[in-house]
């Protein structure tokens, strides 16, 4: 079990590389196998991880750089575990409903790449290959949507690749000059994680670099103002583009704030916890109000996203325990949630080469399998009680009740935001009478479609009603991190939030 | 009546000049073969010319003497040893290109070679001298040659080009020769080294004289450097010549005049006057940033790359402005991973090289002759993007690691603005490049007739760009080992 994540990390890239010898009509089997491997090589990660131990374990360190202080240096807590099982999962399920023809095998190969990417960044402790990582993770993507993309791809692919590109260079400047502070101060280059967890940064300089960090994770996430690369990214992706991208990409930027930007720069964080959160609520209620208004299905569920990823910011940026591990449940049932929801969007559009509300409705007469799935889907994004969604998003708001009631019930008016405009989407799709002829003759769900959904349901319901042993991992970690938080800090007045905001009645 | 001057043999340390001694002999006896019979092929002339090349750098690298020589006019320090390893292994990687399926005339020809080997020794009497008058006839040495071997590809384009290139060429050597004339005016010496010192005892005065000599060698050096704005030729001469040698002046004529610039200015960075440092700040910017927006609406390959080359040369001038050994370390590790990735994109454009120009009446290697090339050629398109996400700074490819440790350098003497427009001009150089991964990946292909894109294509071509892809892939293998090595010379030569 030694070298477990290292395999983790390299398997799919090897079986990428051999991938170039199989042939074109076993690919899809191939690509199957071999996702269906990794995701259980990371349910073998599970059993073994010793959900008793807050720190990273299965740790393996080489030294590469030793003049420079690079070197490889991976380890897994119960922040990333869960994010890399969800990353190995929904790339599983994806290719398992995939059903493109046209060059698949450059898709699945390159999917693979992707995964390798996905799952090197949670699981990378060595701060200048988890930008290298990061960045790589571009390259797949942009193949991704401007190969296999709706009408205007190549637009959406290249926006996306230069917000995310320059967003990151800064980023770039900021590792840099972290690395120059710890060699400052101990006469060492090092770049490694739980190294730079030891470095306490004078005030001023926190908030320099908390903004460097800030501005490559945001663009990710994506927060408002920076979002507007996401509708078309996810508008004219291909339905497996669309999934890795809400169900992974997007939570690489929140990961980078729980694991960067917060246990690095405990002052700045608080310090800009107001602003940061003042953005989150923008994201909640301007991301519902444009997913009301839109026609697509799949730009609904696209500003979806950056309405979920508003509370993950704001229960991120909570500071207790509560809101930090909330969040990162969040992250895996919207990773889970959106996954499914982009995948029945494609299920339709393969059917009716729409994805215009208007051009379905009564749809639950013909095709009652897709309704009720298409339902407890829709239920668990709103939030429902029992549901995968509710528990992720009452914590992170839970968590932030504790900083300030009103910017909370702001945030949380985007329950109700989300309800109506997901319950308007299933009354005009699923509804009424068939106007359409077309739809008559459409469908049910077929046999490939119901094994890629049907494990996607089981979850939302399992870990809705009991998500226990995921949170107390999760918890462990996150409590270790908040304690690191407070020694940590430089200034009194951060000391004070994070016992504060940590202990119950804190609010007075 | 003079009085009689005694040489001591012993005292000169000839060994210093074994090197370039080498490389002559090697373009005479090129030039005596080519007299006795016209029957050798190229493959012939192509590989006496490497292994004279791989003698050469034996002699660099074997070298042990004292670091002065020859009258002390000849300096082999540090820098002077990387710089020279730096030119003879890129020319022993580009020399081969010759080997092309098609047959060229200038090839066939055995002055190529000699002018080759010509070039070759011009520059290295560049980078191991600090006087300023044998820097002066090593520039000339190697210009003249270049413009000659542009000329030799017979084409129109190429003629245009070496005239261009040989009457700016003419005016920076002006340029520089005033510069020296001044320098030697204030200082009464036209060693480098001396001059430092006379110019450090009289505190740096008279200042405008500095200044005139310092304009003058930025004029100079800056035409060869191609910093903006004396920049304009490179494109036109890019573009006129054969891709080989378009690489070759991407790489090879710039580190011989980092080398130069590193010597001059960074005593002039160092004097504490703060103009000198603004001019070089000035030039460094725009230089980055103007190529790059060129660069943004090119239509040809080929223009884009030279533009990409001027503003990785501004990258390399903000190493020379920081001036710190880490600083020079990384322009020395920039460039050598930089050199293999240009080597590769180069020759990728001279596999795909067709007689005709089939796409564009203008251009001979526009975005759209690459479009949907992945599905012609998968794998001539993955290395292709390969090189160009590699050329963009995009890890874990080559040019990243260089960009990584220069920013750092940058950081660490607290150039942060520097940095962050170094940062900002990785992020505008990105677009171009992504252009042709746009064009070969996502685009519909015009033709699907590969072998369009293969006339040029030959295993020599292909073992090359094999090795530089290599490199490029796998460029983090060789980041720890050349640091220390590097770190170790620039060190030892006190910059």
């Amino acid at each position: 079990m030694d070298h477990i994540l290292s395999l983790i990390i390299f398997f799919p890239a090897i079986a990428g590389l051999l991938g170039f010898l199989v042939n074109k009509e076993s690919i899809r089997a191939f690509g199957i196998s071999v996702s269906a491997i990794e995701f259980l090589l990371t349910v073998v990660l599970w059993i073994a991880f010793d959900s008793s131990n807050a720190g990273y374990q299965f740790v393996e360190y080489f030294s590469l750089i030793p003049a420079y202080g690079m070197s490889y240096y991976i380890g897994v807590d119960g922040i990333s575990l869960f994010l890399v099982i969800l990353t190995t999962f929904t790339t599983m399920v994806a290719l398992i409903a995939l059903n493109i023809e046209k060059d698949i095998k450059n898709l699945i190969l390159s999917i693979f790449f992707l995964q390798m990417t996905m799952v090197g960044v949670f699981l990378i402790l060595d701060i200048i290959w988890f930008y290298a990582f990061w960045e790589l993770s571009l390259i797949p993507m942009l193949y991704i949507i401007g190969a296999w993309g709706g009408e205007r791809r190549m637009y959406a692919a290249i926006k996306f690749f230069l917000y995310t590109f320059a967003g990151s260079v800064l980023m770039l400047i900021g590792i840099l000059y972290m690395g120059f502070l710890y060699h400052e101060a101990t006469g060492v280059w090092s770049f490694a994680l739980p190294d730079w967890y030891l470095l306490q940064i004078p005030f001023e300089t926190q908030l320099w670099l908390f903004a460097a960090f800030f501005l490559g994770f945001a663009v990710k996430v994506p927060m408002f103002p920076f979002h507007t690369w996401l509708p078309y990214a996810h508008g004219q992706a291909p339905t497996i583009g669309s999934i890795i991208l809400a169900a992974v990409l997007l939570k690489m930027g929140s990961y980078g704030f729980v694991r960067f930007s917060l246990p690095l720069f405990p002052d700045a964080s608080v310090y800009f916890m107001i602003p940061v959160a003042i953005i989150a609520i923008i994201m909640v209620i301007y991301g519902a109000m444009v997913a009301y208004a839109q026609e697509d299905m799949k730009q609904v569920i696209a500003y979806s996203s950056i309405s979920h990823m508003g509370i993950v910011v704001l229960g991120t940026f909570a500071m207790n325990a509560e809101g930090i591990t909330g969040s990162i449940f969040l992250m895996l049932s919207h990773g889970i949630v959106s996954g499914a929801l982009f995948m029945l969007v494609g299920v339709i559009y393969d059917r009716r080469h729409t994805k215009l509300m208007r051009d379905f409705g009564g749809l639950a007469h013909v095709m009652p399998n897709f309704a009720t799935i298409y339902g407890i889907m829709l239920m668990a994004s709103v939030g429902l009680p029992l549901t995968i969604g509710f528990v992720g998003e009452f914590l992170s708001l839970a968590g932030f009740y504790k900083v300030n009631w009103v910017m909370t019930l702001l945030a949380g008016s985007g329950i109700i935001l989300g309800a109506v405009y997901m319950l308007t989407l299933y009354k005009k799709s699923f509804f009424g009478a068939i106007v359409h002829e077309e739809n008559k003759t459409l469908k049910d769900l077929n046999g490939q479609e119901l094994t890629a959904l049907i494990p996607l349901v089981a979850l939302v319901v399992i870990l809705g009603v009991y998500p226990k042993p995921i949170l107390s991992s999760i918890d462990m970690s996150v409590k270790k991190m908040i304690v690191l938080m407070e020694q940590k800090a430089t200034e009194q007045s951060t000391k004070d939030l994070i016992i504060n905001v940590n202990t119950i009645g804190g609010t007075k | 009546m003079l009085e009689p001057i005694s040489i001591n043999i012993a005292g000169l340390n000839l060994l210093a000049l074994l090197p370039m001694a080498i490389i002559i002999v090697g373009a005479l006896a090129i030039l005596c073969a080519d007299l006795a019979t016209k029957k050798l092929n190229r493959s012939f002339y192509t590989m006496i010319a490497v292994l004279f090349v791989i003698l050469d750098l034996g002699a660099v690298i074997g070298y042990n003497g004292p670091i002065r020589g020859f009258f002390d006019v000849l300096l082999v320090d540090g820098i002077a040893i990387i710089g020279q390893v730096i030119i003879l292994v890129a020319s022993a990687f580009f020399l081969p290109l010759s080997l092309s399926h098609n047959h060229f005339r200038e090839f066939e020809m055995a002055e190529f070679y000699a002018l080759f080997l010509f070039m070759i020794a011009g520059f290295q009497f560049m980078v191991v001298s600090d006087n300023l008058i044998l820097i002066f006839i090593g520039l000339e040495t190697a210009s003249l040659s270049l413009y000659t071997l542009i000329a030799m590809h017979n084409r129109a384009k190429a003629f245009e080009a070496a005239i261009k290139y040989f009457t700016m060429g003419a005016l920076a050597a002006g340029f520089y020769t005033l510069s020296a004339l001044i320098f030697y005016a204030i200082t009464g010496s036209v060693e480098i080294h001396q001059i430092e010192e006379v110019l450090i005892d009289r505190n740096f005065e008279p200042l405008v004289a500095i200044l005139a000599g310092t304009v003058f060698m930025i004029g100079a050096l800056g035409f060869k450097l191609s910093l903006v704005p004396s920049h304009t030729w490179t494109p036109d001469v890019y573009e006129g010549s054969s891709a080989p040698l378009a690489g070759y002046m991407a790489v090879v004529p710039k580190i011989a005049g980092f080398i130069v610039a590193m010597r001059l200015f960074e005593m002039l960075v160092l004097s504490g006057v703060v103009w000198l440092e603004y001019i070089l700040y000035g030039a460094v910017v725009l230089t980055m940033t103007l190529a790059n927006i060129t660069a943004l609406v090119q239509e040809d390959v080929k223009r884009m790359l030279a533009f990409s080359s001027i503003s990785h040369a501004g990258f390399m001038m903000a190493a020379i402005l920081i001036g710190t050994t880490q600083a020079n370390t990384a322009l020395f590790l920039y460039w050598s991973l930089f050199m293999f990735t240009n080597l590769g994109a180069f020759t990728m454009l001279w596999i795909v090289r067709h007689r005709k120009n089939l796409w564009d009446e203008r251009y001979q290697h526009p975005f759209t002759k690459f479009s949907g090339m992945v599905k012609i050629m998968p794998a001539t398109a993955t290395i292709m993007g390969i090189f160009m996400f590699a050329l963009a700074g995009m890890p874990p490819f080559s040019v990243f690691w260089g960009k990584l440790y220069l920013i750092s350098a940058a950081i660490n003497s607290q150039f942060i603005y520097l940095a962050v427009i170094i940062a900002v001009n990785s992020a505008i150089a990105v677009y171009y490049y992504t252009k042709l991964i746009v064009y070969m990946f996502l685009k519909e292909p015009i033709t699907n007739d590969a072998s369009l894109y293969e006339t040029n294509a030959s295993t020599p071509l292909k073992v090359i760009v094999g090795i530089a892809a290599m490199v490029t892939m796998f460029a983090i293998l060789f980041v720890e080992p050349l640091l220390n090595i590097l770190t170790k010379y620039v060190t030892a030569s006190g910059f």
